[in-house]
């Protein structure tokens, strides 16, 4: 059937190809008077746009195979504004009658939560946590871009554009990237409104500084603080809203499905994580926006809660999850240290800046240092090997995450890795402590130089830090259109749960960025277009069937997860799945290798169903029953991530697989083939997932080969 | 070679809110001195699951110290003997091999327990919802730069903003206070020209909702200060002060 469909969507292009190139032909032999010239050109164009057209159409009615985003016309720089310029808008009486669901409070679900709220609309909106506050955003360290080019660097919304695009790898769609630039200062000017304390410089205006891939300072940041800070600044947003009562909150409750009626997303099912109580919720719209699924690699730089439950929910009720193979290893977090450890911690990127990374020269310096034996100040600057300065002179120590986390790898796997366990490599702060003194070091890095030397009992300012890279980010997600809505009507998705704008590798400080433009900026605008038609749609009871069976099914589920009482823990099934992942689908992937872990997925995927053990009541507040239900999606996440790895036969940004390489080790793209979002549908539990695919055209930037060397 | 201790832990345990709670002790043995508090409750709780006993239940989430969810009580310390941290960051270096280590929940009135050392903080949340914001909606504000704000106020309005709301000053009071707490989000919009058009209103309404919680009065003893992972200054709350008597004096 697919087979077919792609034949005629071949047939259609080579016959519409055909056309144009008999009309060019003629018009070569005719255009000899001016007005003949004007009357063929006329007649050329009318029919490049009829192939055009013929070939889109070919592409749509190929129904399922190819996926289209709904992209406004016009040329780059005037979507936005033509889109929100002839989109419908819902009337300030009719806002109280809808009711829209935000789940999560991270950056993105707090501030569509809030904005959604001031403009009227009646919202419901969930966490994990006790509190708002303390969604997963909170931890994000180094800073927030935006093109405001108050350095006066050469910055510009075309500028972050195109590097956001490059540093994705060319894997991201122009629009929705142009667009999170054009909004990226509306973001700054928001949080400084709300009073978020950002770094400012003696003469009283905002400082910046830069970030990995690329050329200007323009992150915006609050110490080492800064999503913190953008939380607080979202969560009182938040609060104000929910003080007036347009937003009613819900702490420690867990979405466990999402209800769809006739099609269109209609509501949650949700587990009160007090009392174990499984309760429905009805919402004209739903938003998710639960955040990342690294802690499918079990270690992750994630917080705990941090899952990917919601993103299998929708998958498994019809919405696309795209490019689930795309994740970050973010080059500088503290090393593995023990079999109990129970998450990694981040050094930020911004460390980068100002540290610089290396290995020793000699092997036999590298084996000392592994066996206690020399310590890593006595080794003098003529035998250190500062690998990323000397293999990309241009970016030096602030080449994107990617490279650098390959990097690091090489030189480990070469042999001149440090630690006990030869799996960290240096980043030193010798070289900026002589050049602008400790006081500005510690003004600058105070509070990750006090964190490291909590974790590692080793301090920062007098020895070089030790770092190796870990699972951070996950730009894969959710696939959305460029309204943010996924392939189910009234169905949307923001923040790091989507899919939409990092293409195959995120740069430092976007993430941010894209949470905050999607919740204040994008969602309040583009969910209008959609609740417009939803007006005469009256609240609907949670008494239907589709609630019934939605919430039946969440209860057979948590009843055969009670009742297989076997003999093993949900973490330890956990830390094995995170081990296949990171052995297989981590920092360099393979066929074979993808093969295994597919295999070796499902084995423990059965271990999991037959021998997990959960203790205690499901009616009561039961955390190991709520990490088993977390662990049971991220199995199918591993398995989506492998499968999804497997497909993509080229090495774009994060996913590097060993047989697409330059003989210098740098990924290698395979445009002709790959240049496309990978779509997953749903096909039925134990049946493979069907892949669909979003063609990326590249209308505005040329592809090149990403070079951070020269 | 990894170094490890043995360790009894001595643990509140209580079945729900309503339940009559107890202390149970639990022995420990080679706990590496790496891990940090909550891997070594961990630690406990996979041996638990494997008598098949139900684990210890205690909140966490960020485990590097910034999300303000974990708390405990550990040897009669808020977030425990080390001084500037959370519980999630305390290591086991800090305990001696031999030693038994008692483990409560938050006691505070305006705290319940929930079960275990799990308890329901929504009080903070409630003061916050009163007032600890400046009104602003999303769009139509001026320029970042519009406005510019003095590096030291800026700074020690960053500084006030730094609290992660765990709670730990109210533990910590015998009073049981939310004072510190309150004071760090008075203060750091006070410092800050958008934050003072509403200064005065803001400190009345939060202290208000924090009385009307069943918080404590402040009677400046300091131990909020003293516990508090974060160094929050008590020079906010004499900041609270000034901006509640301004607020007095304009009724
Ligand atoms: C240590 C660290 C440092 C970082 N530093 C930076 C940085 O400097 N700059 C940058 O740009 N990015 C950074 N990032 C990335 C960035 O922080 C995240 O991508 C971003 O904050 C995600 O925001 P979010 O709103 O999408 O999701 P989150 O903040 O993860 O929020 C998810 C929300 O969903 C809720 N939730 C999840 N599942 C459910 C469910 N089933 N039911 C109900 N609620 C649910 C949670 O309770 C939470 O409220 C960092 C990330 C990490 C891990
Ligand atoms: S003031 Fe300190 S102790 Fe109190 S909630 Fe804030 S961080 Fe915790
Ligand atoms: S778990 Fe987040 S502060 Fe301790």
């Amino acid at each position: 059937m697919a087979k077919k469909k792609e034949d005629m969507v071949d047939t259609a292009k080579a016959v519409a190809n055909k056309v144009v190139k008999a009309v060019k032909d003629k018009v070569a032999q005719v255009a000899n008077d001016d007005a003949t010239k004007e009357a063929v050109e006329a007649v050329k164009e009318a029919t490049e746009k009829v192939a055009k057209a013929v070939k889109q159409a070919a592409e749509t009615i190929a129904d399922g195979d190819y996926v289209t985003a709904k992209i406004p016309e016009g040329p780059l720089a005037e979507k936005w504004n033509n889109y929100k310029a002839h989109q419908k808008l819902v009337n300030p009486a009719n806002k109280r009658r809808l009711d829209v669901i935000v789940v999560g409070t991270g950056l993105a679900g707090a501030s569509a939560a809030a904005s959604l709220g001031e403009l009227g609309f009646n919202v419901l909106n969930f966490c994990i946590q006790d509190s708002p506050r303390r969604a997963h955003s909170i931890a994000a360290q180094g800073g927030i871009n935006a093109a405001k080019n108050y350095q006066n660097d050469g910055d510009s919304v075309y500028r972050l554009f195109y590097d956001t695009i490059k540093g994705g790898d060319y894997r991201a769609r122009e629009s929705n990237v142009y667009r999170l630039a054009e909004v990226s200062n509306s973001i700054i000017d928001q949080c400084v409104a709300q009073g978020v304390p950002f770094a400012r410089e003696y003469g009283g205006l905002l400082d910046n500084r830069s970030f990995g891939g690329a050329q200007v300072s323009r992150t915006f940041y609050a110490k080492g603080q800064t999503g913190q800070q953008l939380l607080l600044g979202a969560y009182s947003a938040l609060s104000r809203q929910i003080h007036k009562g347009t937003v009613k909150m819900y702490t420690r409750y867990e979405m466990l499905d999402v209800v769809v009626v006739e099609g269109r997303a209609r509501g949650i099912i949700a587990r009160n994580l007090v009392t174990g109580k499984i309760e429905r919720f009805f919402a004209h719209a739903v938003v998710v926006g639960t955040g990342g699924y690294g802690n499918a690699f079990f270690l992750s730089t994630n917080a705990m809660a941090s899952n990917g439950s919601a993103a299998v929910q929708m998958y498994k009720k019809g919405a696309y999850f795209a490019n689930p193979c795309f994740a970050q290893i973010h080059p500088t977090c503290i090393p593995v240290h023990g079999e109990f450890q129970s998450k990694l911690t981040l050094m930020s990127e911004s460390l980068r800046n100002d540290g610089r990374i290396w290995v020793p020269k000699k092997k036999e310096d590298a084996e000392a240092i592994r066996a206690g034996k020399k310590k890593p100040t006595e080794i003098p600057d003529e035998d250190r090997d500062f690998y990323l300065e000397r293999r990309y002179p241009a970016f030096g120590n602030l080449v994107p995450r990617d490279v650098a986390s390959r990097a690091a790898k090489e030189r480990c796997d070469a042999g001149f890795g440090v630690n006990n366990t030869g799996l960290a490599v240096y980043l030193d702060f010798k070289y900026a402590i002589e050049r602008l003194g400790r006081d500005v070091v510690e003004a600058r890095y105070g509070n990750l130089f006090q964190m490291y030397e909590k974790i590692v009992d080793d301090n920062p300012y007098e020895t070089p830090m030790m770092i190796f890279p870990a699972i951070h980010y996950t730009m894969g997600g959710i696939w959305v259109d460029y309204e943010l809505q996924t392939s189910i009507k009234g169905l949307y998705c923001i923040g790091e749960a989507n899919f939409s704008d990092h293409g195959a590798n995120r740069l430092g400080a976007s993430a941010l960025m894209q949470g905050l433009a999607d919740g204040y900026f994008v969602l309040p605008y583009t969910i209008q277009n959609y609740l417009a038609d939803q007006i005469q749609v009256p609240r609907m009871s949670t008494e239907l069937k589709e609630f019934a069976e939605a919430e039946k099914a969440i209860n057979d589920k948590i009843d055969k997860l009670m009742s297989v009482q076997g003999k093993r823990s949900v973490d330890s099934i956990h830390r094995e799945l995170g081990l296949i992942m990171w052995d297989f689908v981590g920092m360099a992937r393979s066929a074979e290798g993808l093969r295994t872990a597919l295999k070796k997925i499902l084995d423990v995927k059965k271990t999991f169903w037959t021998e997990v053990f959960i203790p205690g009541s499901r009616n009561d507040l039961n955390v190991e029953l709520e990490k088993a239900l977390r662990l049971a999606d991220f199995l199918e996440i591993g398995e989506l991530m492998a499968r999804d790895a497997l497909n993509r036969e080229e090495s774009c940004g994060g996913h590097f697989r060993e047989e697409y390489q330059t003989p210098e080790g740098e990924a290698l793209r395979q445009d002709d083939k790959f240049s496309y979002v990978s779509c997953w549908k749903f096909e039925g539990e134990g049946q493979e997932p069907k892949l669909l695919k979003e063609k990326l055209e590249y209308e505005f930037v040329a592809r090149q080969t990403r070079n951070y060397k020269a | 070679m990894e170094k490890t201790i043995n360790i009894k832990v001595r643990v509140w345990r209580q079945a729900g809110p309503k339940a009559k709670g107890a202390f149970e002790t639990y022995e420990l043995n080679h706990v590496s001195v790496d891990s940090s508090f909550l891997e070594m409750l961990d630690v406990l709780n996979e041996q638990l699951i494997h008598e098949r006993k139900e684990p210890i239940v205690f909140d966490h989430d960020c485990r590097e110290g910034i999300c303000g969810m974990c708390s405990l009580y550990i040897n009669g310390h808020p977030h425990g003997p080390d001084s500037s941290v959370t519980t999630c960051q305390l290591h086991m270096r800090k305990f001696k091999d031999g030693e038994t280590i008692t483990v409560e929940p938050w006691r505070s009135h305006a705290f319940p327990v929930i079960k275990d050392l799990m308890v329901d903080r929504r009080a903070y949340d409630k003061i916050m919802q009163a007032g600890g914001y400046v009104s602003v909606n999303t769009g139509g504000v001026p320029d970042a730069n519009a406005i510019p704000i003095s590096k030291l106020n800026a700074d020690e309005a960053m500084d006030a903003a730094s609290c992660i709301g765990c709670g730990a000053c109210a533990a910590a009071c015998k009073n049981g206070s939310a004072m510190l707490f309150v004071a760090a989000k008075v203060s750091q919009l006070a410092l800050l020209p958008q934050g003072q058009v509403e200064g005065a209103a803001r400190a009345k309404a939060m202290l208000s909702k924090m009385d009307e919680l069943g918080f404590g009065n402040c009677t400046n003893t300091g131990a909020c200060a003293a516990e508090c992972p974060k160094n929050i200054s008590l020079s906010h709350i004499a900041r609270l002060n000034r901006e509640y008597i301004c607020a007095k004096l304009q009724d």
